[in-house]
């Protein structure tokens, strides 16, 4: 056994515990399945709400297909759940004594929080083939061919993996469970505003200053792009709409750089 | 004595302009009981999460099996167990599912972690539940899973802040003969409780928190001894209360209590005083008694009277 003295040995145990715990978010999936689905009804009722109801009033301003133009936003929303599952979680762990328990305990003390974001790097996979399935299922689809498809995915997992890094941070500093939970409506509407649903050229110009600049109109415009979904911004844009590609990157590696050593700090602080 | 196990010394902590430890000292041999005793607010979870390496202490140390508890935290955490106020176990999984996981991040192989979790549960009871998601375990057996979780890895201190809080008459039954179970095995446990009678049960010492600080420490008969027995006398008649009170007085070298219309109460010295005396005198005063007794403080009485605390009226 590789003592935890060593930094070879350290990081040996930080992937076996982190594993260990990934295996635990999987073990919970496997009880409660539902899960998945209660996370995933609120995309769906979007694809019927939106692709059908306000759909056949909304226009698509190159005059294509609405359900084409929307499913890159519902992508782009389901991403954005990371970074709630992940603070829902952590702040239930330590507001329940779980997090002190393994604080308590001779394991790695990174595997934490590396392996509630890897749990919810791979449920947002599975979330992100069943919206495929749905997308395809209401007439969307890929047109540019696979490399540009695959980049598409790629895109939204390192976001998705780089809000989760959020999730860790805001979960330990709000420490409380119910409070975590008080937070979750807040993502619907910060998902709204942006050029997930509609375009944001007919947007006041405070609110569309907003909304172009919201990741979630980066994520939704990339991807666009890169489906060759209609959409595309044209005319004169905000530059992470006319960069769409860069502007998810750059996203992710502020997120990461700022909020990774933010959640190892609070992670490891021994206060309390 | 053998070496203390535990070892704390002029332990601080702040946490802003509350100052939950003023210099706590403690010294837990090994191999026994410790039952650290106080109000709510004394400091005790606070020095529990302090030797756990949960928190660092402002000033003072302490040392866990020789191991420092800030310096050598790693060292600490292989050789000791926390169960907290609550029951710190994965809800959605199985009780089985919970002690396998917490056996692998203990570093046990998979196949160890199994072996250990199946005779944890056959040993404590709980078998039959073990593939049972824990979120319909009652209140009792979610306690004993988490006792249990601390185990896998046979830890030589165990800390137990108040385990049986909020718990029926019969869980805490449950948990208290697990706790002689371990102690029966070598484990030394440090156990803080706000009951004085778990205290009473389990612990061979005794140390009395408040305001930060160890006020008394002993055993329950030393501690009870410190303030001599008492003697509850019960009256026919109310109105004979007044010429009661001076006979006891007298006799007592102490006011007595008036712990009901008819109920006298007084701690006696320790110079023991026969049961037959006192009534004689009660008699010759011409008080009709209609119960006297002898008896032990509780450690009630004695933790109400080192922490200052008004007797309650019964």
């Amino acid at each position: 056994m590789t003592a935890l003295t060593t930094p070879l040995g350290r990081l040996r145990w930080t992937l076996t515990d982190g594993l260990t715990l990934v295996g635990r978010e999987l073990g919970r999936l496997r009880r409660e399945p539902g899960q998945i689905v209660a996370a995933l009804v609120f995309p769906v009722i979007m694809v019927v709400l939106f692709g059908y109801v306000f759909g056949s009033a909304i226009q698509v301003p190159d005059g294509g297909d609405y359900r084409e133009y929307l499913m890159p936003g519902l992508f782009a929303m389901v991403t954005f759940s990371a970074w709630l599952g992940v603070m829902t979680r952590m702040a239930a762990d330590a507001s329940r004594g779980v997090m002190d328990r393994f604080r308590s305990m001779p394991m790695a003390r990174l595997a934490v929080p590396f392996g509630q974001t890897g749990a919810d790097l791979l449920t947002g996979l599975l979330m992100l083939a069943i919206m495929v399935g749905a997308g395809l299922l209401v007439g969307w689809q890929p047109h540019r061919g696979l490399i540009p498809t695959a980049q598409a995915f790629l895109l939204m997992i390192v976001l998705r993996y780089a809000l989760s890094w959020v999730g860790v941070y805001v979960g330990l500093a709000v420490k409380n469970d119910r409070v975590a939970d008080a937070l979750v409506p807040l993502g619907l509407p910060f998902t709204m505003l942006s050029n997930a649903f509609v375009p944001t050229g007919g947007m006041p110009g405070w609110l569309r200053f907003l909304a172009d600049w919201n990741p979630v109109s980066a994520l939704t415009a990339a991807s666009r792009e890169l489906f060759g979904n209609p959409g595309a911004p044209s005319g004169d844009v905000a530059w992470p709409l006319a960069h769409p590609v860069t502007a998810v990157l750059l996203w992710s590696a502020a997120l990461l750089v700022i909020f990774v050593p933010l959640s190892l700090r609070a992670y490891m602080r021994r206060g309390r | 004595m053998p070496d203390p196990i535990v070892v704390a010394e002029g332990l601080h902590k702040s946490f802003g302009d509350t100052h939950a430890l003023r210099g706590l000292d403690l010294s837990v041999p090994r191999g026994t009981v410790c039952g650290v005793l106080g109000p709510n607010g004394a400091g005790k979870t606070t020095a529990v999460r302090i030797l756990a390496t949960l928190s660092d202490p402002d000033a003072g140390h302490a040392r866990i099996a020789g191991y420092d508890v800030v310096r050598e935290a790693g060292e600490v955490r292989a050789r000791i167990g926390l169960a907290g106020q609550y029951a710190a176990v994965d809800e959605k999984l199985t009780g089985r599912g919970n002690l396998r996981m917490f056996g692998r991040l203990s570093h046990l192989s998979r196949r160890q972690a199994h072996r250990r979790a199946d005779e944890l549960l056959e040993r404590f009871g709980l078998m039959d539940a073990a593939d049972r998601q824990v979120a319909g375990y009652s209140g009792g057996m979610r306690r004993r899973l988490d006792l249990i979780t601390c185990l896998i890895l046979r830890p030589d201190v165990l800390f137990l802040d108040e385990p049986t809080t909020g718990l029926d008459p019969r869980s805490r039954g449950e948990i208290w003969d697990s706790i002689r179970e371990l102690v029966a095995d070598g484990t030394t446990v440090l156990l803080t409780t706000q009951y004085l009678d778990e205290a009473d049960q389990l612990a061979d010492d005794i140390a009395v928190v408040d305001h930060g600080q160890v006020i008394a420490t002993g055993t329950p008969d030393e501690l009870k001894a410190t303030i001599g027995d008492r003697l509850d006398v019960t009256l026919e008649d109310p109105a004979a209360l007044p010429a009661a009170a001076t006979v006891l007085n007298t006799l007592a070298g102490t006011e007595p209590t008036t712990t009901d219309a008819d109920r006298l109460s007084v701690a006696l010295p320790a110079t023991g005083l026969r049961l037959a005396d006192i009534v004689r005198e009660l008699d010759h005063a011409g008080v009709a008694a209609a119960d006297v007794s002898l008896r032990r403080p509780t450690l009630d009485e004695v933790f109400l009277r080192l922490t200052n605390r008004k007797e309650p009226a019964r």
